[in-house]
């Protein structure tokens, strides 16, 4: 195929280089109001706390759903978990049914982009692997304000890519039908995020 | 300003009043107009059908014939962007670059837009896919059309939408054609106009022929006999 | 032996017969155009959002242009990437290889099922079909292709292969096909989403092999990208223990910052979306996170012989986005089966074509006809590909390889000898004023085959007694 591609190009085409002249950052004011506003305009419920708060609004918000048995993964900071509901912790690694089986997860994230209202899953600390985050119906993801960036380009500058990736802009949706989009498929159909600041 | 005129083959044949009016208006406006009587045609319909052979010799014609003029004017789209956009692909053509639709040279050389129309009449206007995406044009000719004194301007609906012209398309997918020109119809009888008016005689030729099948009763009139309409010369509907 | 590309439907007719067929359905036309209207507003919403969407645009076709200019280096590249993480990878010359290749990897795991997140490439290569030969299901996962799967149905737009069926429908093929389907469903896109999710629901949990497409493919770290909605491609990509991936060679990017163009320019190009609701990216293997088997098949299919030529590989650059089918009128009215190939639309009329690269297949040489060349598809188009200028060079493809003795192609070479001359042209506008005593009241309204084409719905204008030029040479003389 090599050879295929290289008779294809016996023209030595000279391709132009390209321009990078295009917003890297940008200034969108409150970069945390604009990412709460953006992820909310998914249909995804959003809650900006104070980082005293945060077990508080946890156990509110799994209390609000009744959610009792929530997966987490194996290095989730132990503050943010209460006592009073069953912890199913990634280690060793939970079967696909008892995800499958689950009131929800509980995670944090690597990156969140403002401008797309897009929060990224690293596997590193506190996100676990990736199934943990696709089985449960319901995403309850910790977001702190220094992993808030404005735009696409930020985002991507703080990224490994050899680590195993996930974007996430709102819950699972599809527009297959009249291309239109509708929130919930296969994904985690609902996604509630929790902005910490301070 | 050395102008000349290229008239394109569809209008010199079959709407020479919309050349005249073109001359009218440009001399109006202090122009000295020439028509060499050597041009014939861009090549466009060849050069869209496949038979780009054939269209450079025409392409080579048009650089040689009007090699000298400050500028060029033709009262269509689509022909301009052919001469702009494919003329230099096809042989060395420098006076593609000056060469404008009608609209373009009012407003960006002459840098008019009131240029002392009269039309008293109830008007719509199509933009032609060749002036709006080829040559972007964008909002000169309504620009030049508000200025006209007496012209009741009504807004087309998805008016960039293409009326299914498309040169030899209307009979190659002659089926599908029509089921364009059926929408572009729809809209603009629902504008109640009594013109329908555009910078391309072509597109004018598709609609206007399709309006005038069902006897609609709203008038095909070219942007530049609309700009050449004056009340002391006002324009007749018996010229066309 | 010239083997066929699957890539075109066997059976399909020419575009002007199956359009015609298709125009025909206003069912069709009506849900076409409430879906295409919809997504077209949105679009340019979600562009105008982004003040650096045309250097955006600039970027991403420069950077696909280097891929393309340097193929060769950054397939290599990303081979030895995807191999260093632990990957396999295989190259597959055209469909039947590349179907071999998939079917072989299948048949080592010793399944018979395996889940498919929608692809393009596996969609061109006929690779569903070819498992089946073979023994294997395959199973569509998204909602639109499982709409297409269940109701036996032809994909009909690269994104949203279901465009041309309406809540209704859906509602009737789900009820008719799906075994477990729930006995209250309405025709409410949620409800039929969620019957997607329960009946899908089992096989995701015990897939063990899954098959993906790719939408990009970083040389430098190995790192495959794929993009959707709905979660079923996080499923397939994440539970299995398996995965081949099916990657048409243009889908590679030199590195990972480009992605910060594409991740930007396809979900405003196709959902009008700000993001996609989910975007994966997994490089090689990782132990204890997702398939430990990981195959990526690299595709060519034709795509050497696109590359080849010099204005047509532009084409190459797509990146699936069918935000030009979206804008077309033609697609608008005639939907995406009348094209008779996975890919419709005008970057259907200008890639199906070349990938078949067979002069003498009518059905592909009808392709780069079915357009106005109005330019709306380019005017959209996330890579700026300039498909009117690629249709008419295509078309130039078409008359080359046709008889120089076809009546199209004698009235072509006669109109050209009669402009070459401006006094050959007068005479054939004064000739022509015959064409007077053919109308009245200033129009003519009946021409005889061709001509008829026109005027079946159309009158033609009556030329005038004088042409502009006699008009010129009356009143100013020969200057």
């Amino acid at each position: 195929m090599l050879t295929r591609i290289r008779t294809a190009l016996r023209d030595q085409p000279k391709a132009t280089p390209v321009p990078r002249d295009y917003d890297h950052t940008r200034d969108l004011g409150d970069v945390i109001e604009v990412l709460a506003e953006r992820v909310a305009d998914y249909r995804a419920a959003v809650h900006r706390v104070q980082a005293d708060r945060l077990p508080v609004w946890i156990d509110a918000l799994l209390d609000a759903r009744g959610a009792r048995r929530i997966a987490v993964p194996a290095d989730l900071p132990a503050d943010w978990l209460n006592d009073e509901l069953t912890w199913l912790v990634d280690r060793p690694p939970l079967s696909i049914e008892t995800l499958d089986g689950c009131d929800g997860v509980l995670t944090g994230c690597a990156v969140a982009i403002a401008e797309t209202g897009t929060i990224v899953l690293d596997a590193g600390v506190a996100q676990g692997r990736r199934a943990l985050t696709l089985l449960p119906d319901y995403h309850l993801c910790v977001v702190r304000a220094d992993q808030v960036v404005a735009t696409v380009p930020e985002a991507l500058a703080r990224l490994d890519p050899v680590r195993p990736l996930t974007f996430i802009s709102g819950p699972s949706a599809t527009s297959d039908i009249e291309l239109d989009r509708v929130e919930g498929v296969h994904g985690p159909r609902t996604l509630e995020v929790l902005i910490v600041e301070g | 300003m050395r102008v000349g005129l290229f008239a394109t083959c569809l209008t010199d044949t079959f709407f020479p009043e919309t050349a005249k009016a073109t001359v009218r208006l440009l001399e109006r406006l202090g122009c000295r107009v020439e028509f060499p009587l050597a041009q014939t045609c861009c090549g466009q319909m060849h050069f869209n059908t496949g038979y780009a052979k054939q269209a450079k010799p025409l392409a080579r014609d048009y650089a040689e014939l009007f090699g000298d003029y400050d500028a060029v004017v033709a009262p269509s789209g689509s022909c301009t962007g052919m001469v702009r956009d494919i003329h230099p692909g096809l042989t060395a053509s420098p006076i593609a670059a000056r060469t404008y639709e009608l609209s373009e040279f009012l407003v960006d050389v002459l840098e008019v837009t009131e240029v002392g129309a009269y039309f008293p009449h109830r008007v719509t206007y199509h933009p032609t896919c060749h002036s709006l995406r080829m040559l972007g044009v964008g909002e000169k000719p309504l620009r030049l059309l508000r200025a006209v004194r007496g012209l009741d301007l009504v807004e087309l609906p998805e008016s960039s939408s293409c009326c299914g012209f498309g040169g030899t398309f209307a009979v190659k997918n002659a089926e599908t054609s029509t089921a364009m020109l059926t929408d572009k119809m729809h809209h603009v009888i629902g504008t109640a106009a009594e013109v329908l008016t555009a910078g391309d005689n072509s597109c004018l030729m598709h609609i206007g022929g399709g309006l005038s099948r069902l006897r609609s009763g709203v008038r095909p009139v070219h942007l530049a006999e609309i700009l050449a309409s004056t009340e002391e010369e006002p324009w007749s509907s018996a010229t066309r | 032996m010239v083997v066929r590309n699957p890539v075109t439907w066997l059976g399909t007719p020419a575009f002007p017969k199956a359009a015609k067929d298709a125009l025909a359905n206003t069912q069709l036309r009506r849900n076409l155009r409430n879906a295409t209207s919809t997504i077209r507003g949105k679009r340019a919403a979600a562009v105008a959002e982004l003040p650096d969407w045309e250097r955006l645009r600039a970027a991403g076709a420069a950077i696909k242009d280097e891929v393309l200019a340097n193929l060769d280096t950054y397939l290599i590249r990303l081979e030895a990437a995807v191999t260093a993480r632990g990957g396999t990878v295989h190259w597959a010359r055209d469909a039947a290889e590349a179907n071999a290749i998939a079917l072989r990897l299948i048949r080592a795991t010793g399944e018979t099922e395996v889940v498919k997140v929608k692809s393009m490439a596996t969609a061109e290569i006929g690779l569903n079909e070819a498992l089946a030969e073979g023994g294997v299901t395959a199973i569509e996962t998204d909602l639109a292709e499982l709409i297409v799967q269940l109701g036996e149905d032809r994909p009909s737009h690269i994104l949203v292969p279901a465009i041309h069926r309406n809540r209704a429908e859906i509602k009737e093929i789900f009820q008719r096909a799906m075994p477990d389907v729930p006995a209250d469903l309405t025709s409410e896109p949620r409800a039929l989403a969620e019957a997607a999710r329960r009946h899908l629901r089992r096989k995701f949990l015990s897939a063990k092999v899954a098959i993906s497409g790719a939408n990009f493919g970083v040389a430098e770290t190995g790192s495959i990208v794929v993009v959707e909605s709905e979660g079923n491609g996080r499923m397939c990509l994440t539970l299995p223990e398996t995965l081949i991936t099916v990657m048409g060679i243009e889908k590679v990017v030199p590195s990972w910052p480009d992605l910060e163009v594409f991740l930007q320019l396809l979900p405003r190009s196709s959902t009008a979306e700000r993001m996609n609701p989910y975007t994966s990216v997994w490089t090689g293997v990782t132990p204890g996170d997702g398939p430990q088997a990981f195959h990526l098949i690299l595709l060519d299919n034709g795509r050497t012989a696109t590359l080849a030529d010099e204005v047509g590989r532009q084409s190459l650059r797509c990146i699936r986005c069918s935000a030009c089918l979206n804008v077309c009128p033609v697609y608008e009215r005639t939907g995406g089966e009348a094209y008779g190939s996975v890919y419709p639309g005008p970057i259907g009329a200008i890639l199906t074509p070349q990938l078949v690269n067979d002069p003498k297949d009518k059905q592909a040489a009808s392709l780069p006809f079915a357009s106005s060349l109005c330019g709306a598809c380019y005017e959209v188009c996330p890579v700026s590909i300039n498909i009117p200028e690629v249709l008419t060079h295509l078309r130039a493809r078409v008359v080359e390889n046709k008889s120089s003795l076809a009546p199209e192609a004698i009235a072509m070479r006669a109109l050209a000898w009669v402009m070459a001359d401006a006094k050959r042209f007068e005479r054939a506008q004064q000739a022509g004023t015959l064409a007077r005593f053919l109308g009245r009241d200033g129009k003519i309204t009946r021409l005889p085959w061709p001509g008829s084409k026109w005027t079946d719905v159309r009158d033609v204008p009556v030329p005038p007694a004088e042409s502009f030029r006699s008009w010129w040479r009356r009143t100013r003389g020969d200057q």
